[in-house]
């Protein structure tokens, strides 16, 4: 009963705007897969275009092998649990649960039991007799999440269901979806602005922008290898540099400051006939190595912030330019503004991206966009 | 293309018929009324010869100027008097504050010509006052008639109004906003004029526009204590009903004069409130707080003279009720006479306003949540334009609308004149746009989301409009039926026009007691209306649990 999403080719257009110009993608049967962006990327459009509540100019959207594009949505049989939660305040919790049900002509026994389990799974049992005033953020969570499952849906459509909730509770409920989730095996398109709470709970996330889908990957490959450098700036923090990539003897050098530079070699390879290469860095703040020796990068505090776990430093490069460097709180002293060090980067987990593309030229980049 | 299908639903034809509906019943009758004001040439061409006439003689402009002059006096005095009542029954502990609200709304809503009727049984020539002041102190009163009366009757009656509507803004005003002026030392006076003032000013505006409305359209107030001060509405019912020379082009030619003359305040209204237009939510609404010595003695003179000035004459009315009656006259001592009088004169008149009212109101009801709905949900061309035609009526008097209706349905294949359904339509007409506004207040509120959940869980459009929409829609809506029957039942200026014998209301009935001189009768029926209006706003404190009503 779960299935797979196809998208081919979608287009969304608000009169003569292009919200989304063209997406493709797939999505597994049984699958936590995540749209990822900043607001405006078109992320909530392209889940509501599923949901059929935004009209489509362009392209399908098949469920297993059906085009439902002009399916409307009470017959697409999905679930979906709205941002604002969207209960139904002159109902109580039995009644919102059961709503969906008592639209499919179900006999009474069996909505009473299907309701009575899917609020134990949930874990708001107790609640079952109250309207929706009474209860928390969290427990109306709940609510939303047992109404839109208790249908068995084809596909469960959530829409940023956590925003509203305060930060400890929000870790909490992430933790539970994920966990209802696999329990009930549905095929979940979820969509977020938060990359923490989307490498959290997601098999694959899509990282949209503008509109378009930059990367689709796991949490790990999205964040390691990063398709390109705005995927790279979404996800995490990251210093973006820009150096030149020079190939000598043979060899692909990164050189990064007078008396530093790092082989790499792991670059895709590009215009083999240049041997000087422009590119844009990216370092993350853990990917710097503050060393004793003095072959590295020479580098000046400006600040620092001490985290618990890390502690943050911005120095500034001998060209002048600022970078933020993490490195785990030590027993020592923290170094003070004004303190001269010496960097060293992790190289096998730097990314390099072409200068005027800004797509990443380092190897290992899983991409699924391209495959669709 | 799936837009375009998704669009054409039911939805779609419930927009076209009540669409149609306005074309028919409202649109219709006013270009008729146009048409009629153009054709006064020889043998019913175009001339301008009522228009030419109008400007040229004394008597017909001058009852523009007339009513000009009521109508913004009476704005302005209502919106002085109401600023500082609404600003003392939100800051200031006052005693007895529930009732005092009560008795606010009370004063607002009975029909303006009984508080003219009972000033008149008060202060006119044979007044009870007047005599008193008289025969004991030898002062003469100041006269009551003319401009002076119809200037305290509805000042009295449509201050409360303009409160309602402060009421409302000064709730939503935050008391951190106070606070932070206080804190820069912007405090007493100054805090009214720098602060509050500008904060409601959109809302005052909003109010004013609807007092000038109402004055402008009054019909009974002018008629009882106007004597020689005529203004428009009484002009067009004399041109229009006076049985010797009447003139239906003449009265619509006037009625389109008056027509342009509101729309253009109301455009002006509406150009200067956007300008100043902005949103405000309280999380911490303004708290009263009790005041010491002076002051608080003069805002209790103040919230206390007021409202006993303005309850005064219902209550009058009421005692009079109660007196016996020798023909015309009141003697000493007390009987029921007059409510037997007014039942057996009046039953009549309570059936048809129980019966008329009621209907006028289910319809009210029902289109106002299905245009609230369309127009907040739907939009497209057609709900916009829908939106706009069905706030005509604001700005047409309720005497100009009456003529339009029966210039336009006097014939077959309309014929409705004489009928009751005529009455039934102008009542829905001239009640849709209140009900209108507030039905779309709580649609707005209501998040999409939560019908878009019901249809994702399977439910049609129009069973998420049965089973959730409208569930949630009821209890906001049911208390604007309320007051929208309030009104109904209270109302004048259209039915005096459209009323046969048969059709006859109770205003109806008060009104031509009043002018045969029936006072006991005519107080007797008021009385009845004051119940049935009171009760009914009993019933709207009980569902809405609340205590007090903002518009």
């Amino acid at each position: 009963m779960s299935i797979n999403i196809k998208i081919r080719d979608l287009v969304k257009k608000y009169n003569n705007n292009t919200v989304i110009s063209s997406i493709s993608l797939d999505i597994k049967q049984g699958e936590f897969f995540t749209l990822l962006g900043p607001s405006g990327c078109g992320k909530t459009t392209l889940l509501r275009m599923i949901a059929g509540f935004n009209s489509i100019e362009g392209g399908q959207i098949y469920f297993n092998d059906e085009v439902i594009n002009d399916k409307s949505p009470q017959n697409r049989n999905i679930g979906m649990v709205f941002q604002n939660y969207a209960i139904f305040p002159h109902l109580n919790v039995k009644q919102n649960v059961a709503f969906g049900l008592t639209n499919r002509k179900i006999p009474k026994p069996e909505i009473e039991s299907r309701v009575d389990k899917i609020l134990q799974t949930v874990q708001i049992g107790d609640f079952k007799d109250r309207l929706p005033e009474n209860l928390s953020g969290g427990q109306q969570q709940r609510v939303a999440l047992a109404r839109a499952i208790v249908i068995e849906p084809d596909v469960l459509l959530m829409d940023e269901p956590l925003s509203n909730l305060d930060a400890k509770l929000r870790v909490d409920m992430r933790n539970a979806i994920k966990e209802i989730q696999k329990e009930v095996g549905i095929t979940t398109v979820y969509v977020t602005h938060d990359q923490e709470e989307a490498m959290a709970v997601s098999d694959r996330i899509a990282v949209m922008n503008s509109g378009v889908i930059q990367h689709i990957g796991t949490p790990q490959n999205i964040y390691h290898r990063p398709a390109n450098v705005f995927v790279a700036t979404f996800i995490g923090r990251t210093n973006i540099i820009e150096r030149e990539l020079s190939i000598i003897n043979g060899k692909t050098v990164l050189k990064l400051d007078e008396n530093y530079q790092v082989e790499m070699d792991k670059i895709v390879p590009t215009n083999k006939e240049v041997n000087q290469l422009p590119v844009k860095v990216s370092i993350r703040p853990e990917e710097f190595v503050i060393t004793d020796s003095s072959d590295g990068m020479s580098a000046i505090v400006i600040s620092n912030m001490f985290l618990g776990v890390n502690t943050h430093y911005i120095v500034r490069l001998s060209n002048g330019e600022q970078v933020e460097i993490t490195q785990e709180s030590s027993l020592d002293e923290i170094l003070d503004p004004g303190t001269k060090i010496c960097l060293k980067v992790k190289k096998e987990k730097i990314n390099l991206f072409d200068y005027e593309s800004e797509m990443n030229i380092t190897e290992g980049v899983v991409n699924d966009v391209a495959l669709s | 293309m799936s837009l375009y299908h998704k669009k054409r639903d039911v939805w779609t034809i419930i927009t076209t018929v009540i669409f149609l509906f306005y074309l028919i019943l409202l649109v219709l009758p006013l270009f008729t009324l146009l048409k009629e004001s153009f054709v006064g040439g020889e043998g019913g061409r175009f001339s301008l010869n009522y228009f030419i006439e109008f400007f040229s003689k004394k008597y017909y402009y001058g009852s523009l100027i007339n009513s000009l002059k009521v109508t913004v006096s009476v704005t302005l005095l209502s919106a002085i008097l109401a600023t500082p009542l609404a600003y003392i029954m939100t800051t200031f502990k006052i005693e007895g504050k529930i009732y005092l609200q009560i008795l606010i709304l009370i004063s607002s809503m009975a029909p303006p010509f009984i508080g003219a009727y009972s000033w008149i049984l008060l202060l006119g020539r044979n007044g009870v006052v007047t005599n008193f002041m008289n025969n004991v102190f030898h002062i003469q009163t100041p006269d009551i008639y003319g401009f002076t009366g119809i200037l305290l009757v509805l000042t009295l009656q449509l201050t409360p109004l303009i409160y309602m509507y402060l009421m409302g803004a000064l709730k939503s005003i935050d008391s951190s906003l106070l606070e932070a002026a206080e804190s820069m030392g912007v405090t007493g006076i100054r805090k009214m004029w720098k602060v509050i003032i500008p904060l409601i000013m959109p809302t005052l505006l909003a109010g004013a526009l609807l007092v000038f409305m109402r004055a402008l359209a009054d019909f009974g107030t002018p008629m009882l204590i106007g004597e020689g001060y005529q203004t428009v509405p009484v002009m067009i019912f004399n041109e229009f009903i006076s049985e010797m020379g009447g003139d239906d082009g003449f009265a619509a030619a006037i009625s389109v004069i008056v027509i342009i003359f509101a729309l253009a305040v109301f455009l002006l209204q509406k150009y200067i409130s956007n300008k100043k237009s902005f949103s405000m939510n309280a999380l911490h609404p303004i708290s009263e707080k009790q005041e010491k010595g002076l002051k608080n003695i003069l805002a209790h003179i103040y919230v206390y003279g007021f409202i006993a000035l303005a309850i005064l004459p219902q209550l009058y009315v009421t005692y009079t009720a109660f007196l016996k009656t020798s023909g015309r006259i009141f003697v000493k001592g007390f009987s029921l006479d007059s409510f037997k009088l007014a039942f057996d004169r009046g039953g009549d008149a309570i059936y048809n306003t129980f019966m008329i009212g009621l209907s006028a109101l289910v319809i009210v009801v029902t289109l106002a949540i299905l245009i609230a709905y369309v127009t907040v949900r739907r939009k497209s061309t057609l709900t916009n334009g829908l939106d706009i035609i069905t706030m005509i009526p604001y700005i047409v008097p309720g005497s100009v609308l009456g003529i339009a209706l029966l210039l336009s349905f006097n014939s077959k294949p309309l014929l409705l004149s004489g009928t009751a359904f005529i009455l039934v339509i102008s009542f829905v007409i001239r009640r849709l746009p209140y009900t209108i506004r507030s039905s779309a207040a709580i649609m707005h509120q209501i998040s999409p989301s939560i019908e878009e959940a019901s249809i994702s869980l399977g439910a049609s459009n129009l069973k998420t409009f049965f089973k959730i929409t409208l569930p949630m829609m009821l209890p906001g809506v049911i208390s604007g039926a309320i007051l929208s029957w309030v009104t109904i039942i209270s109302e004048l200026s259209t039915s005096i026009i459209l009323y046969t014998a048969k059709t006859k209301t109770m205003t109806i009935a008060i009104y031509t007691e009043v002018i045969r001189g029936n006072y006991g009768t005519a107080a007797a029926l008021a009385t009845i209306l004051s119940i049935v209006t009171i009760i009914s706003l009993l019933i709207f404190f009980k569902l809405t649990g609340k205590k007090e009503i903002t518009l």
